[in-house]
C-alpha cells in the first residue's frame, strides 16, 4: 500500500482512536476541554439567547476557540472527502451494505449520508422532516440536557473515569438503540 | 494569531473524522446494529488511551501551554439529566447519524444540507435552555 492510499483511507480504527484521543490531550495542553456540544450553546448566545433565557447569559466568547475548532472540522470534512480523495469503497461491513441494498440505499458505495434520505429534496417529505430536522432537534435538545455529546462523555469523561458520563453514554445507547431497531424500519418505509 | 491552532486542530480532526468514516450515517446505523467492530473500537481505543493521558497528566501535575496546571473537572452526581438528555440524544444520533462534530465536517464533506441539521440542533439546545427549570435533573 503506497502512502497516499493510506492516507485517502479508510483509516482503520486503530489509527483513528488513538488520533481522537491525541485530539483531545492535545485540548487539554491547549487549557480547553473538549465537547463539541459547548459549541452549539456558544451559537445560541451570540444569536441572542441571552435576552430571553438565563442559561445563555454567560460569557460565549470564551468558546471562541470551540467555534474556531467546528469551523475547522467543516473544513476539514472538505479536504479529507474532496482533496485527499480514495479510490476506495467505504470500508463498511457486508451485513450492513446488504441491509442497505435491500431498502434501496443504494448510496453506502459512495458516500456518507445517504443522497436517498438527506437532500435538499427530500428535506420537505415526512422522511426527510424526522430525519434532519427532528434527528437535529434531538440532538441539540439531548446533548444540552446530558450536558455534553459523544466528545464531552464518551470521550472526555470516559477518560477521567466519570460515572455521570457512563450513564450518559449507556442513555445514548437506548436512544440510538430504540431508533435502529424500532422506528427506523418505518421511517425508511414511508 | 493564538487561535489559529483551534482552527487547525479542527481540520485535522474533519479530516480524521471523514477518513475514518465516523461520519458516515452507515456506519452510525452498523454501530447500533452490531454488524462491526469499527466505531467500537474507535470509540473504546480513544477512550483507552485517553484514560491513560489523563492519568499521567494527574500523576505527573502536568501544565498547559500557559503554564496553568491542567485540571479536569468532575461531572455533577446527579442521575436524571445523564439518563433522559443521554437517551434523547442517542434517538438524534442515530437519526441523523451524526452527533455534533460530524454534522460541522458532512457539510464540508458535500453534504450542504446537513446546515438544516446544525440549525435545528441549535434550535433544540435553545429549547432545552428555554426549559430547562422545568426539567428534572
Amino acid at each position: 500500500m503506497s502512502v497516499w492510499e493510506a492516507i485517502t483511507g479508510p483509516w482503520p480504527w486503530y489509527v483513528a482512536g488513538p488520533l481522537i484521543a491525541g485530539v483531545y490531550l492535545l485540548l487539554l495542553y491547549f487549557g480547553r476541554s473538549f465537547g463539541i456540544s459547548g459549541s452549539l450553546r456558544a451559537m445560541c448566545s451570540a444569536l441572542g439567547a441571552g435576552r430571553r433565557v438565563e442559561f445563555f447569559r454567560f460569557d460565549w466568547k470564551g468558546q471562541t476557540w470551540n467555534l474556531l475548532f467546528v469551523a475547522g472540522t467543516l473544513i476539514g470534512g472538505f479536504v479529507g472527502h474532496f482533496v485527499l480523495a480514495g479510490p476506495e469503497a467505504p470500508g463498511l461491513s457486508e451485513a450492513l451494505t446488504t441491509w442497505a441494498e435491500e431498502r434501496g440505499l443504494e448510496s453506502w458505495r459512495t458516500g456518507l449520508a445517504p443522497v436517498e434520505l438527506f437532500s435538499w429534496e427530500a428535506l420537505l417529505t415526512p422522511r426527510g422532516l424526522i430525519l434532519m430536522v427532528g434527528g437535529g432537534f434531538l440532538v441539540g435538545f439531548g446533548s444540552r440536557y446530558a450536558g455534553g455529546c459523544t466528545s464531552g462523555h464518551a470521550i472526555s469523561g470516559l477518560s477521567n473515569l466519570q460515572l455521570p458520563s457512563l450513564v450518559a453514554v449507556i442513555g445514548f445507547f437506548i436512544g440510538g438503540l430504540l431508533v435502529t431497531w424500532f422506528l427506523m424500519p418505518h421511517i425508511l418505509a414511508l | 494569531m493564538k487561535q489559529l491552532k483551534f482552527i487547525l486542530l479542527g481540520v485535522f480532526f474533519g479530516i480524521l473524522f471523514t477518513k475514518s468514516e465516523v461520519i458516515s450515517w452507515y456506519r452510525i446505523q452498523e454501530m447500533f446494529r452490531f454488524q462491526s467492530f469499527h466505531m467500537y473500537g474507535i470509540i473504546g481505543s480513544a477512550v483507552v488511551l485517553g484514560a491513560l493521558g489523563t492519568a499521567l497528566i494527574k500523576r505527573w501535575r502536568l501544565k498547559d501551554l500557559y503554564g496553568n496546571r491542567i485540571v479536569l473537572q468532575d461531572k455533577a452526581r446527579t442521575w436524571p439529566r445523564y439518563l433522559i438528555g443521554g437517551t434523547i440524544f442517542g434517538l438524534g444520533w442515530a437519526l441523523t447519524g451524526a452527533c455534533p462534530g460530524p454534522m460541522f465536517a458532512l457539510v464540508g464533506a458535500g453534504h450542504p444540507v446537513f446546515l438544516v441539521v446544525i440549525v435545528s440542533a441549535i434550535a433544540g439546545t435553545w429549547a432545552y435552555g428555554a426549559l430547562r427549570d422545568k426539567l428534572p435533573h
